[in-house]
């Protein structure tokens, strides 16, 4: 059923598949009036979820290298989109991106702009030249057209700690909604996350990864959408909530100075969570403006750096097909980023206006405190209501709330079933894991593919490959597990910092690799390494934890590649200038490399 | 693969780099330039949100989507009139 056949059916298994998955919603749903509980309504849709991946994990299993690393090269452009886009949006985009926008305004927006802009710059200057070169990993291509063991591992090391600072937090995310969804301690929630991520990947690589992602997609943007329309039709927003919640914009901006938006803080909140200070759209322009698009520029040149997404588009059948899947993954991407702001509006408007019946700003504490969802989140240290001023009425600056829930508890502030809860819970898991596949195959595959197969031991054998391969994403998967569970950033600064890594070293190596060629070995290096530690000394220059100093003109730690990048550029163009050119075999290959039809550069099993 | 003149590649090489500057071009007014403005853009309304806002949630992004497809349009167009459009053979 999987070879050849299975290609030929995808439309037809996806689709009862899906089927499948919504009869099951429906199955919870009667259950629910029933009245089977919602802890188990919960387990039930993570636990359904998960052996569905790892049956799909197991189904692709392969011990072929071109099936473990790049699926076979026979992914259709349109699944393929679907795989990139659950690949992408990690647990960061489905459960902190609406919370973000909740709590950051004008200047989180940076990040929708920049996560979705940024495959403008795949498509245009990434995806179809690396389709073309035919090579397996992102280091691949760099020690190839560059020539020579140390471009290469200096690429290694590049997309080693950039895709291990993003995969601790994906895991983190999927140990947080586990935790949640099956009554477990954090710490063990992360270990059981990690299992799931490591069934879908480890027997078939790449090929399973694909499949499973497909798969993840469709949960994760069924799971996404379904509450907020849902809540929208339920609260009187309109049938699709994308197009009118401009009124709602305009209503907040109304209330805002009303609710007394902007007051500092009571004290005696529990850490962890922050009460609502920032306007929802008030761009001043001048600062904030530079704020916006350095942001915004970092997530761009990260999405078109991040070995985990290019090595993507290795997977279509032709150049063409690969340029085709760009344009899909990103409009399967901005179906949800259009429509968490959307939700962060709805929900943010529920809580304030004092004429909906969901509002609870002005309200009085004792009426606050028995709402249900109110309750259950406090009872896990999410959420507090501190009375300061002791007048017994909820103001807004006693009210906090830990942006990451803003999307989970959505469908409960809204009065929805709680079978819709656990859909959230099963989409935000789907992002998790396959956000964290996703990295951890790249990372185990550089490992094993360009510093094991290419620099340590070349003459190995195709078993002996795909058991170091195997082995790694055990390990490295356990790694991370451990950093995750000691909860040493939360999710979204540690995937800032992964984008940043991610284009201080890599950008401009990969993008001149392609389009300048004059680039020579030195000068990617110089780019590299450069790029690289710049970017990481700025950031512990500007991070609290580090040594804390000034941000200059407001570069903060979120935004760290704009001090990688440049440096990365000048370095890499001074010294490929000084030193020769590289010779015409390197040239012909970039020319080569610029035809799309034709053979790979790299044959098919090197 | 049928193999192409040396000219034929330069000008298939030079149309393809023309078509990528317009492209990021408007990707650069999109991405940055409309998102800078956007405290002025607010003045102005579009079916209900503040322009600048709008641009930021969604015009920005359709936008993205809709210039991806368009340059793939145009780049299939470019590869097939300098014979490099074949799909075949690239696995």
């Amino acid at each position: 059923m999987i070879k050849g056949s299975f290609i030929d059916n995808l439309g037809r298994v996806y689709a009862l598949y899906t089927g499948g998955f919504l009869a099951f919603v429906i199955l919870m749903a009667i259950l629910e009036q029933f009245g089977v509980g919602a802890d188990t309504i919960g387990i039930l849709f993570v636990a359904f979820t998960v052996v569905i991946y790892a049956v799909i994990g197991w189904l692709s299993r392969t011990m072929q290298v071109e099936a473990y690393y790049v699926a076979g090269r026979e992914v259709p452009a349109v699944y393929n989109g679907m795989a990139t886009a659950a690949d992408w949006m990690s647990g960061a985009s489905f459960v902190a991106l609406a919370g973000g926008i909740y709590f950051g305004g004008y200047g989180y927006l940076g990040f929708i702009v920049g996560w979705t802009g940024g495959y403008v710059l795949v498509n245009s200057l990434m995806a179809p030249y690396l389709r073309k070169f035919g090579c397996y990993t992102v280091p691949d291509f760099i020690g190839t057209r560059y020539g020579g063991n140390v471009a290469r591992f200096c690429a290694i090391i590049v997309l080693v700690v950039a895709s291990f600072t993003y995969v601790t937090a994906q895991i983190n995310a999927s140990g947080t909604i586990a935790a949640r969804a099956l009554h477990i301690p954090f710490e063990v929630g992360v270990w059981v996350g990690l299992l799931g991520i490591l069934l879908c990947s480890m027997l078939g690589g790449m090929r399973a990864v694909t499949w499973t992602q497909v798969a993840q997609y469709i949960v994760l943007i069924i799971a996404y959408l379904v509450p907020v329309i849902w809540m929208s039709n339920k609260q009187g927003f309109g049938v699709i909530p994308h197009f009118s919640y401009g009124d709602a914009v305009a209503r907040i901006q109304e209330l805002e100075p009303l609710v007394g938006l902007g007051a500092a803080a009571v004290d005696g909140a529990p850490g962890g969570v922050s009460i609502l200070r920032t306007p929802h759209n008030d761009p001043q322009g001048g600062m904030d403006s530079w704020k916006f698009v350095t942001l915004a520029l970092c997530m761009m040149a990260g999405t078109a750096s991040l070995p985990h997404i290019l090595m993507r588009y290795f997977t279509t059948p032709s150049v063409r097909a690969a340029r085709k899947s760009v344009a899909f993954s990103l409009l399967f991407i901005f179906l949800l980023y259009f429509t968490a702001p959307a939700l962060a509006t709805l929900t943010k408007l529920q809580l304030l206006d004092p004429t909906l019946p969901t509002a609870i700003i002005g309200q009085s504490f004792e009426a606050v405190r028995s709402l249900a969802w109110i309750q259950n989140w406090e009872n896990v240290g999410m959420l507090a209501l501190v009375d300061g001023n002791g007048d017994g009425i909820l103001q807004l600056n006693e009210f906090f709330m830990r942006p990451d829930i803003v999307v989970l508890a959505t469908p409960e502030i809204a009065g929805l079933p709680y079978v819709i809860s656990g859909l959230v819970a099963a989409g935000g898991l789907a992002a998790a894991m396959s956000t964290a596949d996703g990295l951890l195959l790249a990372i185990a595959n550089a490992l094993s593919h360009d510093l094991y197969y290419k620099i340590i031991d070349p003459k190995a054998d195709t078993r002996h490959r795909l058991i170091v391969a195997r082995v790694l994403l055990i390990g490295i998967g356990a790694l991370a597990a451990l950093i995750a569970s000691l909860q040493l950033t939360g999710i979204l600064g540690a995937v800032a910092w992964a984008f940043c890594f991610a284009c201080s070293g890599l950008f401009f190596p990969l993008v001149l690799g392609v389009w300048w060629k004059r680039a020579n070995t030195p000068g990617a290096i110089a780019g590299m390494v450069c790029g690289f530690v710049a970017g990481t000394a700025y950031l512990y220059y500007v991070y609290p934890g580090g040594m804390g100093g000034t941000p200059w003109l407001g570069i903060d730690h979120l935004r760290f590649g704009i001090i990688g990048m440049p440096v990365s550029l000048v370095a890499m163009v001074i010294v490929s200038l000084m030193t020769p050119a590289p010779d015409a075999e390197t040239q012909a290959m970039v020319d080569e490399v610029r035809v799309p039809s034709g053979k790979t550069i790299l044959g098919a099993a090197h | 693969m049928p193999e192409i003149s040396q000219e034929a590649k330069e000008r298939h090489w030079a149309k393809t780099r023309n078509l990528t500057v317009l492209v990021l071009v408007i990707w650069f007014i999109f991405a940055f330039i409309v998102p800078w403005f956007a405290k002025d853009l607010n003045a102005f309304s579009f079916i209900g949100f503040p322009l600048g806002y709008y641009f930021i949630v969604q015009g920005s992004l359709i936008v993205f989507v809709l210039l991806i497809f368009f340059q793939n349009w145009r780049q299939d167009a470019i590869d097939d009139e300098a014979g490099v459009g074949s799909e075949s053979d690239q696995q």
